[in-house]
């Protein structure tokens, strides 16, 4: 039960999508009844609905800007925050966040959710988040007494360590890949677990100039979002030829397969037209019916995924699969939003990732020596130029890294690139031009 | 046994890692593991996958707030104990997925699914989020956790799924459409490439505590944090501090950011500002960047209700007008901005044309427009 009224929060609890507050609430009346020997303020979720309560009432938000909070040798994993009205919401006046890091996918067995929901009933808010926005289980508040300790008994019972936040790796995350899904060109699992493991120190110990997202996407379909949001986007992709299941394209086409695996179910959008809806729509025009057979020139293919998704019991991606990978993704923060630029157009993705590793650390080298504070990587790679990021990659360039070639001519030549370098004498010019 | 506060160092364990995923995968998901041939959507919210051994994998897949109790853990727990042999996964987009390995199972699932509600009487799984629909809004803390906050997350997201709440659970528009949310432009959820974006915003340069700034704040790097030059290093009262040409000031809060004596939010200057027509899947046309088509409206809580109308406005005259296939970014592309502020209703102002970074990029340098 609320000390004080909520009554713009109770708004909250109507309507049919799941009420946070309601939840909230359930957990405040939790803690009320429960018998476990709670390390955190047993009105902790009251007053954290009674500082929101507030917020709504003044249109502001009631949270102090950061303070230190963390774990003994981690830069990272733990945000501090306290509230700006301490004195008014003492159980919530101190109500620090962990980011506990996620296993590749986020499956789970209930066994181990249920010994983290009893850490958390003990040692926090019993609130969380399922996930972050990075991919952490977020553990939504708690005292500074109970950081070090929720620490130990994750690492010691749980098995089970921290996440990254601040200048560090932050915690890679990947889609659901080959565990359900027929479109993943290589183990996003495995390759996030394996790079995550690999990288424990860099993720764990702010050395960078500011934070480095991996994201791995099994297909260009991108269900983990990794070209809009990370600054080295992995995404699976192949070099062969779609597999084509003729037969079932006719089934597509005589009705009998839903197109876009029932996807578009919910309205009558007439009978499926593989012309219209396959042929057409094609971005590269390389794909031909002559009403029996599908014909694909793969080598003008782009792999958008367009048929695939629309014919999935019929197409299917190719057999050399691998990754393209992007880099330098970000939020606007600072210079304006970037998408992931093609770097590597095709690179196998297999263990042990010797190239993968090979080539991020080139990048991690780049950024630290060059990177200003606070500098995001696609910031740096557009202050210095593309081209010196493939001088720092190793890589040649090729026009499958650009949408177009440059439209002014301020070409930056080495000197090594013209013939007899730069050194000239003004004396011999003279010679042949008179003042 | 525990933590020893007097010998901190005492049998630390550091760097082990996430929990290895192969631990929880299902049985099903682990003997069929990359051998995946297809899917198939059997109604809103269930799909089934088909392996080339000839298994299949049956998932219910339901809405979810964000933030989540450890009792509403503890009941999910407990369903998938009772359904699905003590398995159960998230998605990226904060929806929860049962998985059973039986077509048999999944009537029992779904029917308890359906019958649990929290006590205010909303659903605790609403079953949906599939195919060309409506799926779960990923967002950001927003007041409930956030000092940089302009605006709150889970209170608009809850405003706004409960209004659209019926296309979550059916298929009827064109494509997919990605709602997202972030509450400040620092986007911890980047939201930068959705198809419609709900974006704290603030209006109001920052103030300056000049009494306390020296000693919260490293000058120089508030003054480098300013994308556009507006923060300067000043004497004010014989005390070092800052001073902001607020003329300049486009209002980011990257300088609050670093330095906690600058602060910008404000009952009236901070609200949303409502993004359009990203994507980040490759599927026909490339990732693009959503574009901001409502340059500010004002935080009213609980349930910001001008913000839901103008989303509604996008969404179904896009629904409406749209081709199949046809994501909402492509619609607006093919139709023109011209009509696509025309067909929505939304006011066009000069808030809507860049004026930043790679302005002259997004002007239009031709003689092809429409009347």
């Amino acid at each position: 039960m609320a000390k004080r009224k909520t009554p713009m929060l109770d708004e909250l609890e109507n309507g049919k999508w799941p009420s946070f507050i309601s939840d909230i609430k359930q957990e405040a009346e939790a803690r009320e009844k429960t018998n476990v020997d709670l390390q955190a303020p047993k009105e902790v979720c009251n007053d954290l609905l009674d500082i929101l309560e507030l917020s709504y009432k003044d249109r502001e938000g009631h949270w102090k800007h950061g303070g230190v909070a963390g774990v003994f040798g981690y830069g990272g994993g733990v945000i501090g925050r306290y509230c700006d009205q301490p004195e008014q919401f003492p159980a919530a006046k101190d109500f620090h966040t962990l980011r506990v890091n996620q296993p590749s996918s986020y499956f789970y067995k209930t066994e181990y959710l249920r010994q983290l929901c009893e850490l958390w009933e003990r040692r926090g808010s019993g609130l969380t988040n399922m996930h972050g926005s990075t991919g952490d289980i977020i553990l939504l508040g708690t005292t500074t007494p109970q950081l070090e300790e929720v620490f130990w008994e994750l690492t010691h019972n749980l098995k089970q360590d921290l996440g990254g936040s601040g200048s560090v790796l932050r915690s890679p995350n990947c889609c659901i890949g080959k565990a359900r899904c027929e479109f993943a060109c290589y183990d996003t699992q495995q390759a996030c677990r394996a790079l995550t493991m690999e990288y424990q120190d860099e993720l764990h110990r702010p050395a960078f100039p500011y934070k480095f997202k991996f994201k791995f996407d099994g297909c260009p379909n991108g269900c983990v979002a990794s070209i809009a949001r990370a600054d080295m986007s992995v995404i699976g992709t192949w070099r062969d030829d779609i597999r084509i299941d003729q037969k079932a394209v006719q089934a597509y086409v005589g009705g009998e397969f839903k197109p876009d695996a029932g996807a578009h179910a919910g309205r009558d959008w007439g009978p499926f037209d593989i012309e219209k809806e396959v042929i057409d729509l094609c971005p590269t025009h390389c794909m031909a019916w002559n009403g029996e057979k599908l014909g694909i020139n793969n080598r003008e293919c782009n792999r958008c995924m367009h048929c695939i998704n629309t014919m999935p019991r019929a197409l299917r991606i190719g057999e050399d699969t691998g990754a393209s990978i992007l880099f330098g993704a970000k939020a606007p923060i600072l210079e304006g939003a970037q998408l992931g630029t093609l770097t590597i157009p095709f690179m196998k993705i297999e263990e042990p990732y010797d190239e993968l590793k090979g080539l991020i650390e080139k990048v991690w080298d780049w950024w630290s020596e060059e990177g200003r504070n606070r500098e995001r990587l696609g910031e740096l790679i557009q202050r210095m130029g593309f081209a010196k990021f493939l001088e720092v990659c190793e890589i040649k360039a090729d026009p499958r890294m650009i949408r177009e070639p440059r439209s002014n001519p301020y070409i930056f030549w080495k000197e090594t690139d013209v013939p007899g370098g730069w050194e000239r004498d003004i004396k011999d010019f003279r010679k042949k031009h008179q003042k | 046994m525990g933590y020893d506060a007097s010998n901190p160092m005492k049998d630390r364990i550091t760097d082990v890692g996430p929990r290895d995923y192969k631990e929880f995968l299902p049985p099903v998901i682990k003997r069929n593991f990359g051998k995946w041939l297809y899917h198939e959507i059997l109604e809103p919210g269930v799909l089934v996958h088909v392996s080339a051994a000839g298994e299949k994998v049956y998932t219910v897949r339901v809405g979810g707030a964000r933030l989540m109790s450890i009792t509403h853990i503890r009941e999910i727990c407990d369903i998938a104990d009772k359904h699905c042999d003590g398995y159960v996964r998230w998605t990226t987009r904060n929806n929860i997925e049962f998985m059973v390995d039986d077509e048999a199972k999944l009537k029992p699932l779904m029917e308890d699914l359906e019958k649990r509600k929290f006590a205010g009487g909303s659903l605790k799984f609403p079953r949906g989020g599939t195919g060309a629909g409506l799926t779960n809004i990923v967002h950001t803390q927003g007041w409930l956790h956030c000092h940089t906050a302009a605006t709150d997350a889970s209170g608009v997201v809850k405003a706004v799924m409960d209004e659209l709440y019926d296309d979550f659970g059916r298929m009827r528009f064109p494509a997919h459409v990605r709602i997202s949310l972030a509450c400040c432009l620092n986007m911890c959820g980047a939201v930068h490439c959705s198809d419609i974006a709900i974006l704290g915003v603030h209006r109001k340069p920052p103030m300056v505590d000049n009494e306390y700034l020296a000693n919260m704040c490293e000058i120089p790097l508030a003054v480098a944090a300013c994308p556009t030059g507006a923060i300067k290093p000043a004497t004010v009262e014989g005390k070092k501090s800052v001073a902001v040409n607020d003329e300049k000031c486009m209002y980011c809060g990257n300088c609050f950011t670093m330095c906690p004596s600058m602060p910008l939010a404000d009952e009236e200057g901070s609200g949303v500002a409502i993004l359009v027509g990203g994507k980040l899947s490759n599927r026909i046309s490339v990732p693009m960047f959503s574009k901001v088509v409502v340059p500010f409206l004002p935080n009213e809580p609980p349930r910001w209700p001008q913000t839901v109308e103008a989303i509604k406005k996008i969404l179904y005259t896009y629904v409406e007008d749209a081709k199949k296939y046809e994501r909402l970014g492509d619609w607006a592309a093919r139709i023109g901005w011209e009509r696509f502020f025309e067909k929505t209703g939304l006011p066009f102002t000069e808030h809507l044309i860049d004026d930043y970074r790679f302005a002259y990029t997004t002007w239009r340098t031709s003689t092809q427009f429409k009347f």
